[in-house]
């Protein structure tokens, strides 16, 4: 059956991407950055949302698949010189392949359990990383950029500290993840993770695996949100524990919940308010965390739709 | 110091660590097996504790009124807490999570604010040295785990002898059949709410002057509390006590060994794979 409003769908994600490349010859440096930063935030939210907007999992876990990717690329780079594009490689394997270890470990949990179980693994990597404070130094983490060399395409050389370079290095590497959410949500493979979401007994006895489909959104899930950990090492060549901690798993969570579980563009809307939010409240006061418990707090008692889910009920059914 | 020493010192630290964790455990274990719902701001009720009784050792009256008022006033704010959000929330499993790590930040920053980050020392309100043949050990902290112990036992007592004991367990087993028997379900979940938040008041007001008040000190209090009750079987109260001694103890061992953070490291792998293989724990009946 071929739903009303494909075109619009497709066009209204595409308006999106093509204003986030417009806006960067409109913005001021700054914003530039922070735009910049958005973006390869907001695919790791988009990840996040993979598996809890679609496969109705929730996971406080993430930053360990999130710090897989950057752990992964900035280490190579760190000891091993190797070039962007192999270390970003290198980077997303690496989360796909936690990502699949921790699934198939903490899938056969219950829902509850496995918000627990992901959260103990998570801690578990943090705590390694602080551990193996010889390799990865621990807290105080490492900066790449002295062993980083520039991404080399058509005969030029792009330098990762320009700010244009890692604006449209975002930008490519979000629109790809977006489309490739919303060409997920409309597959048929998007359709079964839905109907494991509302009613995973019913879509056993269709004839699917639901494990197996769960199992498939939290490697598609964690390989996105590893991508996002890599990119982020490259473009800010700066790895550490921090961002394998329990605070790393909750904002995708957070960013998920404000801009709308279950809704494509959801991801980058709460990601953008959020870390405005958060960057303008670190600046007034020590305790700008305190936003994100509020902020967590009222969404889950008022509006647990987020505001892209508000939109999509109020005023355009269509959205995906 | 000979290795008898050392192996001593493990252990006699264990069995502090233990009793202090259980009572720490205990109130999340309660909350958990009687109102079905994983409560992540459970940390934060410790660490208000201990910041609460660090204020009051700076008050004339000392710190022993905080080992009363700490309690109290967590409990109350905890009561509240249930009020306010959770009841609204009717205690959706996953709602509930999201909302108590919404608190946890809320309580936490709010601490920062008012406090500060600093780490804070209280000295203890009794002071002996017990000497052994290796090394003398503070008499504070045999005092903590008798206290905790007296403490342990006195949920006990209530749980298994009084009225409100019986509701608790009545809505435990059966939260429906429960209320057609007249039990206000409404106000148990509350009161256990309080009660699961006042223990670990306790246990944090306790550890002051062994450990320092600081506002991060939660995340840790709660992470080993989830290693507990799972170890133990969620909501099982004899099985989260063994589960305390058995993660102080090892946790003394490896710590006195080789490093604090890989006794947590192996800790946690170890209670993810309990509860991955068996969501029951160890202990406990089979749980959700």
């Amino acid at each position: 059956m071929r739903r009303p409003g494909a075109r619009a769908v497709w066009a209204l994600h595409l308006a999106v991407i093509l204003l986030l490349l417009g806006l960067q010859v409109v913005v001021p440096p700054f914003h530039q950055i922070m735009l910049a930063r958005i973006m390869v935030l907001a695919v790791y939210a988009i990840g996040y949302n993979v598996l809890l907007g679609y496969a109705g999992l929730m996971s406080l876990g993430h930053a360990m698949l999130f710090a897989s990717g950057m752990y992964a690329t900035g280490l190579t780079i760190l000891y091993f010189g190797v070039g962007a594009g192999a270390a970003f490689g290198l980077g997303v394997l690496a989360s796909a392949v936690m990502a699949t270890a921790l699934g198939l470990v903490t899938l056969r949990a219950s829902r509850v359990s496995f918000l627990i179980v992901t959260m103990m693994f998570s801690q578990a990597f943090y705590l390694a990383t602080l551990y193996f404070n010889e390799i990865t130094m621990g807290d105080q983490g490492f900066i790449i950029s002295g062993q980083l060399a520039p991404l080399r395409a058509g005969g030029r050389e792009f330098a990762f500290s320009d700010p244009a370079v890692k604006y449209n290095l975002a930008l490519v590497v979000f629109a790809l993840c977006l489309m490739l959410s919303v060409w997920l949500t409309r597959s048929p493979i998007g359709r079964v993770l839905v109907g494991v979401r509302e009613n995973e007994e019913r879509t056993r006895l269709l004839g699917y695996n639901p494990l197996s489909y769960k199992l498939l959104a939290l490697i598609a899930s964690g390989t996105i949100a590893g991508a996002s950990g890599s990119l982020y090492t490259l473009m800010f060549s700066y790895v550490g524990s921090s961002f394998a901690s329990i605070l790393y798993s909750i904002y995708p969570l957070l960013w998920t919940l404000l801009g709308g579980t279950g809704t494509t563009l959801g991801p980058l809307l709460g990601t953008a308010l959020m870390t405005y939010v958060v960057d303008i409240a670190s600046g007034l006061t020590s305790s700008y965390l305190l936003l994100v418990g509020a902020t967590l707090l009222i969404l889950i008692m008022w509006f647990p739709a987020g505001v892209m889910g508000g939109i999509r009920t109020r005023w355009a059914r269509w959205l995906p | 110091m000979s290795f008898e020493g050392h192996l001593f010192l493990a252990l006699l630290e264990g069995t502090v660590t233990g009793f202090v964790l259980a009572l720490t455990a205990l109130g999340l274990s309660l909350v958990f097996g009687v109102m079905r719902i994983v409560n992540v701001a459970h940390g934060e009720f410790f660490m208000l504790g201990a910041v609460i009784a660090w204020y009051f050792s700076t008050l004339p009256g000392g710190f022993l009124p905080a080992l009363v008022a700490a309690p109290l006033l967590v409990g109350a704010a905890a009561f509240l807490a249930d009020r306010l959000v959770l009841r609204r929330l009717e205690y959706k499993p996953e709602s509930t999570i999201v909302a108590t790590i919404g608190l946890l930040y809320i309580i936490q920053q709010l601490v920062l604010t008012v406090y500060g980050p600093y780490a804070r020392p209280v000295a203890a309100p009794v002071y002996f040295r017990l000497d052994f043949p290796w090394f003398g050990y503070s008499g504070y902290k045999l005092v903590v785990a008798g206290v905790s112990a007296a403490l342990l036992g006195a949920t006990w007592l209530v749980m298994s002898r009084t009225t409100l004991g019986l509701y608790m367990r009545a809505t435990q087993q059966d939260r429906e059949m429960a209320q057609a028997f007249g039990v206000s379900v409404d106000r148990v979940y509350a009161l256990v709410f309080a009660l699961g938040a006042g223990l670990a008041a306790m246990a944090g007001a306790l550890v002051v002057p062994i450990q320092q008040a600081h506002y991060l000190m939660g995340l840790d209090a709660l992470l080993m509390s989830f290693i507990v009750v799972i170890l133990g079987g969620l909501g099982s109260l004899g099985g989260t006590v063994a589960a305390a001694f058995l993660i102080g103890v090892s946790d003394g061992l490896v710590s006195v060994f080789f490093s604090p953070t890989l006794a947590k490291i192996v800790a946690t792998l170890l209670v993810a794979l309990v509860l991955v293989l068996r969501t029951g724990g160890l202990f406990g009946e089979e749980g959700t």
